[in-house]
């Protein structure tokens, strides 16, 4: 049975202002949304900003009520039995919210833990356990609003697992942190998943899902457009190879010229620092240099790369496609 | 047990946060004394010395309702815009018992509004405020700081599913000094007020404050706040379960 069962999910927003002449608006953040999510998996939800990533979060945590559809998390109705369902989760919100910044770190946990009902005996242990763990010990008696913000981060990771929850939701733990502090907090999320806990993250990061991830779905405007490994994402969207050239200053005309070349599916212009990027991505099967270099004929061409597909290029790709 | 140790760790905890703001606790000083002096000043234009005690204690109750009212409209607003009112409302806990201690850390916080306006009145204005009954009195004080507190709660309770409804403390802060004669006495009101100064815990927090300061019995008037505070703690958590519930439908936890 899957720890986190997903059916038509769909939640709307309804929104009024004025005393006289009410306008009403409505806004389907999530629109039949479906996955389930095994137990000791580690499950990515990938999406664009307003895709309905946080909305999905929020009915799994029993934050808001559906508009329709149905949710179980360990079996529980994430409607009919809510308090079932907190008792055995967690989640962390990435940024600086949710804390209480005049009282030290140490103050915030204890606080936590009278929340979650962590037993008064295990309290002291548990949370010298998960300063540890997230390298706040020797800081914990510090108020909250000196902490960086990489330190609050890691805060709340202790806060989520102070009564060790069976499911934790993450949504977008690592934003605002500096790469050092990503990485400590990617460590940290693998570590828990290795030791059987079941996670549901969101990020924006698709190298931070690449790595962690063992299933994606990738969601937006509130549907599930794909879903799989990052394998199998990559591979169903695009099977050919990314062309790259560095250019100093693309000539008018080039980019028609490329995209018009035969097997070339997209052509898109990055700025990088003094240079512009050309980025060809082929159709499978498909060598482009030797055309693309002729397009550029009298440009001032830098580097050549050809790689494989990351899973941004099929991120961008699917969510592209689906607008 | 564990629902005892719950409301003293949180509420000790609320304490702690409310007592570490410089630009708060300033306020918190200034704030009774000034409404001390209105007062004072008020009614030592009349020559009844006995008028004057009695409005130095009711200034005193004005000053923990004032810290309390204002207080209980806005905390869980701010709770919101700290993003930690998601976090209670998705703790295992019974809400309720998450938003007393709150309200009851204010009212805590407002009790010192009592000492510091019975000094003011001794020491600045030279009113000789005799206690009769020491223990009554104190008593009646505990009883009316958690009535008032309890009355907050009710307040607050609202605010979950309204952002706006911050707002009602401050609209109720006033009325209520009036209605729960805490400057005029309740015979000096219109008689279709004092059925709505009756259903009110401060009244009789006041009444019982006034009894035992002037030696007459408190116990009745004590026991009619407790029986009150006790309805709204009855009335604040049925209504918790469901205004919670509302919010999840209309999205009102969280700020956006």
């Amino acid at each position: 049975m899957p720890v986190i069962d997903v059916r038509e999910l769909t939640r709307t927003f309804r929104s009024g202002g004025g005393l006289r002449r009410r306008a009403r608006r409505e806004v389907h953040a999530v629109r039949g949304v479906s996955f389930s999510v095994d137990r000791g998996e580690l499950f990515g939800l990938l999406g664009p900003n307003g895709a309905g990533k946080t909305t999905t979060i929020k009915m799994l945590i029993t934050l808001l009520l559906p508009t329709s559809g149905q949710a179980q998390v360990l079996g529980y109705d994430v409607v009919e039995r809510p308090r079932e369902v907190r008792q055995r989760i967690g989640y962390v919100f990435g940024g600086d919210r949710g804390l209480y910044e005049r009282l030290s770190g140490l103050d915030n946990l204890r606080y936590f833990a009278e929340l979650y009902a962590v037993p008064p005996r295990e309290q002291r242990a548990r949370i010298g356990e998960l300063l540890e763990l997230v390298g706040l010990s020797g800081r914990e008696k510090e108020r909250v609003e000196g902490y960086s913000r990489g330190m609050r981060q890691r805060l709340h990771i202790a806060r989520g697992l102070l009564h060790r929850p069976e499911v934790l939701f993450l949504d977008e733990p690592s934003i605002g942190i500096d790469p050092v502090g990503a990485r400590e907090l990617r460590t940290t999320v693998r570590d828990l998943v290795d030791r059987g806990t079941t996670v549901l993250l969101t990020t924006h990061y698709m190298f931070e899902a690449d790595e962690l991830c063992d299933r994606i779905a990738v969601i937006a405007d509130g549907r599930i457009v794909a879903s799989g490994s990052p394998a199998e994402l990559k591979q169903r969207v695009s099977s050919g190879g990314v062309l790259e050239v560095e250019v100093f200053g693309v000539p008018d005309g080039v980019l028609g010229a490329v995209q018009a070349l035969a097997g070339a599916r997209t052509v898109v212009v990055e700025e990088r620092g003094q240079a512009q990027v050309l980025v060809v991505h082929a159709d499978p099967g498909v060598e482009l240099t030797q055309a693309v270099l002729g397009c550029l004929d009298g440009a001032r061409v830098g580097k050549v790369v050809t790689r494989e597909p990351t899973l941004e290029d099929a991120y961008v790709e699917l969510v592209g496609s689906s607008s | 047990m564990r629902m005892i140790r719950l409301v003293v760790v949180t509420w000790w905890l609320q304490l702690k946060i409310r007592s570490r703001s410089a630009f708060d606790g300033i306020l918190g000083l200034i704030w009774p004394i000034f409404f001390a002096t209105t007062v004072f000043l008020m009614f030592r234009a009349g020559t009844q010395s006995a008028a004057l005690v009695s409005a130095a204690v009711g200034a005193s109750v004005m000053g923990v309702w004032s810290a309390t009212s204002t207080a209980a409209g806005s905390a869980l607003q701010s709770e919101r815009f700290q993003g930690t009112l998601e976090l209670m409302v998705g703790a295992p806990r019974p809400f309720p018992l998450l938003i007393l201690p709150i309200t009851l850390s204010m009212a805590t916080v407002g009790a010192y509004s009592m000492a510091a306006t019975l000094l003011w009145g001794q020491f600045v204005f030279g009113i000789d405020i005799v206690v009769r009954d020491p223990l009554a009195f104190l008593l009646a004080v505990l009883v009316t700081v958690v009535a008032i507190g309890v009355l907050g709660f009710l307040i607050a309770v609202s605010s979950v599913r309204y952002r706006a409804s911050w707002a009602l403390g401050n609209a109720f802060e006033m009325p209520v000094w009036l209605i729960c004669g805490f400057l005029v006495p309740l015979s000096a009101l219109p008689g279709w007020v004092r059925p709505i100064s009756w259903v009110l815990a401060p009244t009789w927090g006041m009444s019982a404050i006034r009894a035992a300061a002037e030696g007459r019995s408190a116990w009745l008037d004590m026991a009619l706040c407790l029986g009150l505070a006790a309805l709204y703690g009855l009335i604040g958590t049925l209504l918790a379960g469901r205004i919670v519930d509302s919010a999840r439908v209309h999205a009102t936890l969280a700020l956006t």
